[in-house]
Formats: C-alpha cells, structure tokens, sequence
C-alpha cells in the first residue's frame, strides 16, 4: 500500500492512536441503557418457544401441532416444511464459507431426522413466553430413535451410526463411493517426511484429546422479527454480521437480500458462536405466519444444546528434531468432529497446526466428522487451538529431551518471514520472533518459581486474521465533530477503536469522532465481526473514510480562499494556505457559515490475505495432588498487535482470550452420557472461569507493524485463546511430570494421572 | 510463468509432480493450461464455473476471494487451500 | 394463567406498583412488566449474576426471586446508581479501565461491586475475587474488572468524610 511507509514508518508517534480514550459508548454501557436485542419491546409483540428433539439421533415419522394451536393465546406454529423448497442450494457467504442451505434449514429446523438432543423441531408464537413454553409441550412428535454416536474416532469407525445416508468422503476433489460420517479428508504434504525423520536424532510422537466446548457468551440467542404487510422483514438481533445474517435469512426464506433488514442491536459476546443463524428465520417464519413481530430468545441450556459448541477432536503429532535443535519433520493426524452436519473447522486446524516452525518436511491428514452433536461453529481462532495443544506439548517434550531452554528450541525454528508454511504459502513479515524475545526478557520469565507441586510452561499460538469488505460514512458537523456510521458489530470496544483510526488520520481528538454502528439499509456491506478483522478492515476503511473527508475539506478551504486545493497543506488537522490557517473545527464552522455543500464522505475496502498474528504464552501452576486441582498462580500473554490502536482493549482481547483458554484447559467440557445426553448444559455443571479462579493476566504488547496497513494494525481477538490449554499442560507437566494430552485436566484426571505415576 | 503448488490428493494425476509451471494470467487460465497437461484435475478444483466449494485460491501469501478471475503475476506461486474465516 | 398479584415497592427511590402472576421472576417483572431493562438475563437459574440487583440492601440473582416477593422491598438497579447525570465512581472506574467488553455482565458486576464496597470499603484483592465469584463474564478475563473495583475503592475512600 503506497500510503505504509509515509504515514507508519515515516510517523513514528500518534496523536490518537495508543491513548486510551473512554469508549463512546461507555456511558450507555455502566447504566443500563444500552439496547440489547431483548430489552426491546414492540408493540403486538408475539413471543416464540422452540420445541426440542429430547433424542441424539431419530428419525421423525410425524409432528402433529393441531393441540398446541388450541391453546389460548397462541399464534402460529412452524415447522420445517414452512421453508420454501431448499434443495441443492449453495449459498456463498463470502468467507464466511460456502454454506449449503439445505443444512443450514435442517439445522434451524429439523428436515426428517433430528441429529443431536437438542436439535429445533418445531416452533410457537403465543402472546407471552409462557404460553408458548405450555404449548411446545403439547405439539406431538412421533420418532423412531436411531443409534448415536458422540465420539470423533467412534464416528469414523466402519460400524458407526450414519447421520446423511448420502454423504461421501470428500479427499479434496476425489469422493469416495461408501457412506460415511467423514465428510472430507485434507491432506498437506512438504518435503519427504520419511527421510526427514530418518535424519531425527529425536522423535516424539503423541496422542491427544479434546472435549467440546462452548463459546458461552453470555448473552443467549435472541431475535426479534417482523414481517410487514409489504413482504419486508426486518430482523433485530444479537449477530457478530449484520449482512451474513441478512444473506443466510434471505436465502433460507427465498426473498432477495434487499427486502431485509437487519438492525445490529448491542451483542453480548459471539465468540465465533454468532455468525450462522438460529433464531432469525424461525422468528421470521413465525411473524409471517401471525402477523405480528415475534421475539424469540433461547434460555441457557438451549444455548448449550442447540448452538455450536467448537469441535472434539483426536489427534497424533509426531515430530522430528536433530541434536542441535533443528527441526527435522512433523507429521499430524487430525480428525475434528463437525456435529450434525458437515463443514467443521478442520481446514484452519491443519494449516495451524504446524504454523509457529519452519519444518523441512511435513505432512498432516485431516478430517471433518459428522456425529451427534450439535453443529460446530467457530470459537476465536477456529482449530488452531486444539492443534497447538497437540504440537505444543511435542516441542516442549522434544526441547526437554535435548535438554535446550524451551523459547531457545522456539527461537532456534520460528517461523518468520520467508518460512514455508506446510500447506504451501510463504509467510510475509511476521512478529513470532519479537514475541518469543519478548517473552524471554519478560519479568515473568526472568523470575525463578520456587515451591513444592509448582510447574512453568510456556507455549506458542498462531492465527490467520483476515481481511473482507468494510463500508463507512461520515459527515462533519457545523461545530467540527465528525458523525461515523459504520457497520462493524462492536463487541468489544471496536467503534472505538475504528473512530480513534478517523480522527488520527483527520488530525482531530479521539472524541470528536462519534461513531455508531447501522442497520444493512444504512451502511454499505461490511462483513462480519470475526477473523480479528474489524480494526484491521474496519479500521482501514475508516482511514480511507478520512482522506476523503479530508479532501472535500481541502476543497472548502480552497473556495474560502479563492485558491487551488492543491495549494493547501494539512498537518495535525490544520488546513493553511498563504500564512492563513483554519483548524478542522473552524474550517467545518466557515463551510456552513458560507453556505458550501456539507463535506459527508464514505470509503469502502476490501482487504485480502492474512495479517497473521503470534503470540506467546507463560503460566506458572500449582497441582494440589491430592485433589488434581490446577491453581493458576501467575499468567503472562504476549503478542503481536501490529499496531495497538486502543492499548486497553488490545489488552482486554489478551486477558480475556487466556481466560477462557484457562476454562478450555482446566474445566469445560461437553460431558455426555450413554444416551449421547449432554449432562450438564447450565453454567453450573459447565464451568466457566469465575475471577475467583484466575489471577491477574500480564500482558506484553509486541508492535510488528503489518504492512498491508496505513497504521500497522494486524488485528488481535483471536490468538489469544490459541496457546492457553498447550501452555497449561506443559506447566502442569512442569509441575507433576504427568504429561496431560487430553482435556480438560480436570482435578479427577489429574489426580487419576498422579496417582498412577506414584 | 505462475507455479501451480498442486494440493496433495490431486498428485495423482500430476504423476506426483508437487509443482507445476503453467502459463496463465488468471486463476482460470493456468487451471486450463493444467487441464490440458493432466486432464480430470479441473474436475477436483472446479465445479461449474467456480472452485469447488471448500476450496479458496492463495496466490502466493494471499488468500484471494476472486477465485478463477483472480489475476497473476508472472512469477505468483498458486495455492489451493481450505478458506479461512474466523471466530 | 393465574391470577396476578398486586405489588407495591421501591425501586431506586421511587415507588412502583405492578401487577404479576406468581410464576413471574423478579427479572421479568423488572425488564418486561417495569421496562427496567438493565438487568440483563444470561442464564435465568442463578448462575451467572447479569441478573444481579440489590433487594433490601443485598445483592440478590434477581432470576431467583418471584416478583411477589417484592412487596414492600427496596430495590435498586444499575439504573439507579448513577444520580443527577454524574457517574458513580464505580460506573467511572470501570469505563476509564475499560473493564467491559461487551457490556452485558456490566450491570451485574457493577451492582455486586457497589455491594461489596459498601459492605467493606477497603477489600484485598482476594476478597474483591471472592464477592465478585458469583458474575461471570466471558470477554474481559477479570482483570480490568478487579482494577476497577480496587480503583474505585480508592476513590470512594478519596471522597469519604
């Protein structure tokens, strides 16, 4: 980009970008009046249950709803036959993926067989919550129970149930002929892995484990959906994409994409868990159907049962290295379970999974398995997290066999610019190497742990990030303040840190930017709040946004002197010409004092490639032996921000990622009975990370500006949950010498595991 | 000309050959130019007049959404890989 | 249905009446009957604390209580700690240290920060975890959260006679 070097590496300090301003919607926030999807109240308000499969697998021979409309007070009932006919239609959501709305139907509402406990079957509107609650109950399905299977290797077996009688293995391009659950096969190859471990001087090689876990924001789905007279839907909802949602439920119910709208209401935490749709088109369905909008909210065990967890999985990592350190080969065998219907997240989980090294000669087989479980959906850095609690705990096993420091053994195979990563590409520059030295010279790392049953582990993280399409405008107001709409969902403080970006590259204060984010009739697209994209993309648009807003004010000033625009210099937001000089406010004041045409501008980007974002993780732990419970003593992430434009919420993106990868690590899990029954869908029996349980997280921002941006900025939300379980295990290795390869290391395994080693 | 890195179940019907040299400046083009040296390998990467779904083109660090109709430099290294999105 | 109840109580110094049916939560009578929607529901069983308003000078999970038993109660919601316009310190605290993310624990937190200061103007770290166990948030991973409790304790003591 031709604006990098200028603006980033010919301006070393910032005016706005690296302070820490209050967010603008702040206030809103600490009060209460923010607007969440469900504080809403509408006039004629219809209220929406869902009814439940209570089988793992069945197939549904009749639904009879005749009794449910008896009830007094309810509205409409639907079913899946109350889609329009879906069949073979592939829908592109951009990188959201390719998805198949035949499935993405099935799942919002079952289509002949229910897949996992949980699975919506049929839906109530009634004029209140608890009407249509008594009135799911009284809808009748008959089902004939079919044989389940929760475990990823168990669903791969010759013998195992099948979910889609149809499905054939996809090994990129080439099906196979037989029915499966194993709906693709990836496979990556570099180098000869034969002779490179024929040339190891040590080879380690594991198996590992992981249990499903839940995004567990802490906002349950909830939509609110209006079906006008005029055939126009509008949906307000809790989404990470107000246009994915808008695309998915525009194709789901067969009308074009611009006879909806979507309003973004605040969100409370997605995670990767709010980008397919649930809710919306049920919703949709049910005003259509009664006339009136309809509100639809899950309660939590819903959310737990019926929304995507991210993927079990099984794998084996096997690696080579020579005596000096230097990897030789890796070879891993990944099979990530996908839920009910096929498209999991295996595809990032192999390029993750040796990502972090440069490895000569490699190989990795993946596979994306269907079995009775909801759905996977993405969870912040989709795949790359099980992958590096696999590759993770061999390095740090193959560094202590040679007896070299673990961040040297890193150091020594990092990868960096110019690597070639396995599935093929080269790297550009990249900051793994900055971090691993950061971590190195952290007080963290430099203080000795001393104490009986304590270990330290460390372990390294990798994520893609990407780019996408972005829209924003602007129009500057008489008093100088400039109004921002953009279309970015702000889950974490992004309107922020998107204005921050307008009001550096136009020379003005943080808060004379007043940002909001617009429903899909008021801005142009812009893709989801995902990929750690939104400051990078979003924030890219915001700073074209500024050139142009900038421009226009060239031209202004230009009429107010009579002058050529050309003639006019710009710094800090000062706007000179001939020894005179306006500053933005007193410029935006003359252009209506003149009566000049309002300077409103707009940029749209759409950025492609990765920014790729490192990051390293220390934790130091104490194993209680008698109990196998983990305490965590002290915790330090480390990673490459590119740029941090709010340093604050860079941090809070770091802490908060470490927490729920500690969750990830020590306690959560889907916990399935014999039925294939999830036992404990309540933050309760799943338990998440309360602040009792976590101590204060370090954080150490490293700045590798990313040059394929004005600022810098790479984008930061996802790495941070990569290396937490790896980092975990290796401290509880440290700590017990009890190497743990499956999770959660919950106090019952670990203390299985201590117990045996004794 | 482009290098085509050939996704590793595909090698089948490049006689095992990881690497392939075709001319082309579009994603399309060198799929064609491939087509005719191994024929059946736009079968695997192509169906209609798009990529599989499933598959997104990265020519050489960067993951491209033109698909067929992205363009390429003389010297761009091809990729065929599963798309990436994010959480 | 059943029959509603009619209640009469204070809510952030202001007296309400409602009615409600027996099986109404506390929490649904606040945010759909009162259109006090800052309470937030993120479990509806009491685990997770978004619900958390003050009844009768206790934190209370307000999913768990009837709206019935609200007869005669105090209660006070994040609605009701900022006064005149102005922040409280702990509402202040937690935007300067950007203790929230999302912001849909925010409420609840920021209630069961304001009981715990109350009750001990000066807490350790460790009991500032403690009090705080029964909120969960998913973005932040407390850090910011205990900061901004520790740095409007010292406010408050700041402001303190």
């Amino acid at each position: 980009m031709a604006h990098t070097e200028e603006l980033y590496l010919g301006k070393k300090s910032y005016n706005v970008i690296g302070t820490r301003p209050i967010r603008h919607d702040g206030a809103d926030k600490v009060t209460g009046k923010a607007v969440y999807t469900s504080d809403l109240h509408l006039p004629n308000l219809a209220h929406g249950k869902i009814l439940r499969s209570p089988h793992a697998h069945a197939r549904i021979k009749s639904i009879d709803v005749s009794e449910a409309l008896q009830v007094p007070g309810v509205f409409a009932v639907v079913t899946h036959d109350d889609f329009p006919d879906l069949e073979n239609k592939v829908a592109n959501l951009g990188e959201a993926g390719m998805v198949n709305l035949l499935e993405l139907g099935a799942n919002c509402l079952a289509k002949g067989k229910v897949l996992y406990k949980g699975h919506a079957v049929a839906a109530v509107a009634a004029a209140s919550t608890h009407v249509a609650e008594e009135a799911v109950l009284k809808i009748k399905v008959e089902y004939e129970v079919l044989p389940s299977v929760t475990w990823v290797l168990d669903a791969m077996a010759p013998t195992a149930p099948i979910l889609h009688e149809n499905l054939r293995t996809d090994f990129m391009g080439k099906k196979e002929d037989k029915p499966t659950n194993v709906a693709l096969h990836l496979q990556f190859e570099k180098g000869n892995i034969a002779e490179g471990f024929q040339s190891a001087d040590v080879i380690v090689e594991r198996e590992f484990k992981t249990a499903s876990v839940h995004q567990g924001y802490i906002e349950p789905h909830v939509t609110v959906a209006l079906w006008n007279e005029d055939s126009r839907l509008k949906i307000w909802t809790s989404t990470q994409g107000s246009f994915v949602c808008r695309q998915q439920v525009a194709e789901l119910l067969g009308i074009a994409v611009s006879q909806c709208v979507v309003v973004p209401c605040e969100i409370g935490g997605g995670f990767g868990g709010k980008i397919a749709v649930y809710l919306e088109p049920v919703a949709a369905l049910l005003s259509r159907k009664c006339g009136r909008p309809v509100k639809m909210s899950m309660q939590r065990n819903e959310v737990f049962e019926g929304t995507g967890p991210t993927p079990g999985s099984f794998m084996r990592v096997k690696i080579g290295a020579k005596k000096d350190g230097t990897l030789v080969a890796g070879e891993a065998w990944l099979a990530y379970d996908c839920g009910g219907f096929p498209g999991g997240v295996i595809g990032p989980g192999c390029m993750c999974v040796f990502s972090c090294y440069e490895f000569p000669n490699a190989k990795v087989d993946g596979f994306d398995v269907l079995n009775n479980k909801p759905h996977t959906q993405a969870y912040r850095a989709p795949g790359a997290t099980q992958a590096a609690f696999a590759c993770e705990q061999v390095i740090d096993e193959l560094a202590a066999k040679l007896n070299i420091d673990p961040i040297e053994f890193r150091l020594k195979n990092a990868a960096k610019e110019g690597t070639r990563r396995v599935d093929g590409p080269v790297y550009p520059r990249v900051g793994f190497i900055e971090c691993l030295e950061a971590a190195k010279n952290s007080p963290h790392w430099k203080t000795p742990l001393t104490g009986k049953n304590r270990g330290r582990g460390i372990a390294a993280g990798f994520w893609f990030n990407i780019g996408c399409a972005s829209s924003c405008s602007a129009s500057v107001n008489d008093d100088g303040r400039v109004t921002l709409v953009e279309g970015s969902t702000d889950i974490g403080g992004s309107r922020t840190s998107i204005a921050m970006q307008l009001a550096e590259t136009l020379g003005i204060g943080a808060h004379d930017v007043q940002p909001q984010v617009a429903d899909t009739d008021s801005v142009g697209y812009t893709f989801l709040t995902g990929g750690s994209r939104v400051t990078f993309a979003t924030g890219l648009a915001a700073y074209q946004l500024g050139l142009d807003l900038q421009g226009q004010m060239k031209q202004r000033a230009a009429e107010i002197w009579g002058c050529g625009a050309d003639t006019i210099k710009v710094e800090n937001g000062n706007y000179s010409h001939n020894g005179h000089t306006l500053s933005f406010k007193q410029l935006a004041a003359k252009v209506a004092e003149n009566g000049l045409p309002p300077v409103v501008g707009r940029a749209s980007v759409a950025p492609e490639g990765s920014t790729n974002a490192f990051g390293v993780h220390i934790a130091d732990v104490e194993v209680d032996p008698e109990t196998g419970k983990v305490t965590v003593l002290r915790y330090t992430s480390v990673q490459d921000a590119g740029k941090a434009i709010h340093p604050s919420y860079v941090e809070g993106q770091l802490q908060g990622g470490a927490v729920q990868g500690i969750g990830w690590a020590l306690n959560e899990e889907y916990f399935y009975d014999d039925k294939n029954q999830m036992r404990n869908a309540s933050f309760l029996d799943y338990r998440m990370p309360t602040c009792l349980d976590v101590p204060m997280i370090e954080t150490i921002i490293v700045e590798v500006p990313n040059p394929t941006h004005p600022y810098g900025v790479r984008g930061v939300g996802e790495t941070p949950i990569v290396a937490p379980p790896a980092t975990i295990a290796n401290a509880v290795h440290a700590a017990t010498g009890c190497r743990m390869t499956s999770l959660p290391i919950s106090p019952p395994v670990l203390w299985k595991a201590i117990s045996t080693k004794a | 000309m482009p290098v085509v890195f050939i996704p590793t179940p595909m090698r089948d019907l490049t006689g095992g050959e990881a690497t392939v040299t075709v001319e082309g400046e579009f994603v399309r083009d060198v799929i064609d130019a491939l087509d005719r040296r191994y024929p059946g390998i736009k079968d695997r990467l192509c169906r209609g007049d798009a990529l599989v779904p499933g598959l997104q083109v990265c020519i050489d660090d960067t993951m491209t959404r033109r698909g067929l109709n992205a363009r390429l430099a003389p010297q761009s290294e091809v990729h065929f890989l599963p798309p990436i999105g994010g959480g | 249905m059943s029959k509603k109840t009619h209640v009469t109580a204070t809510l952030n110094g202001e007296t309400v009446e409602f009615l409600c049916e027996p099986r109404h939560s506390l929490l649904e009578v606040l945010r759909d009957t009162l259109q006090m929607t800052g309470a937030k529901e993120g479990c509806n069983n009491g685990n997770c604390g978004a619900c958390t308003v003050m009844l009768n000078g206790r934190p209370v999970n307000s999913c768990l209580v009837l709206g019935v038993e609200a007869e005669g109660a105090t209660l006070e919601t994040v609605e009701g700690i900022a006064s005149h316009a102005h922040l409280h310190p702990i509402q202040q605290c937690f935007l300067e240290g950007a203790a929230l993310q999302c912001g849909i624990c925010t409420p609840g937190f920021l209630i069961a920060a304001k009981a715990l200061l109350e009750q001990n103007p000066n807490p350790s770290e460790h009991e500032i975890r403690f009090k705080l166990a029964n909120n969960l948030c998913r973005c932040t991973g407390y850090d910011k959260i205990v900061k901004a409790v520790q740095a409007a304790a010292l406010e408050l003591q700041k402001a303190a006679p």
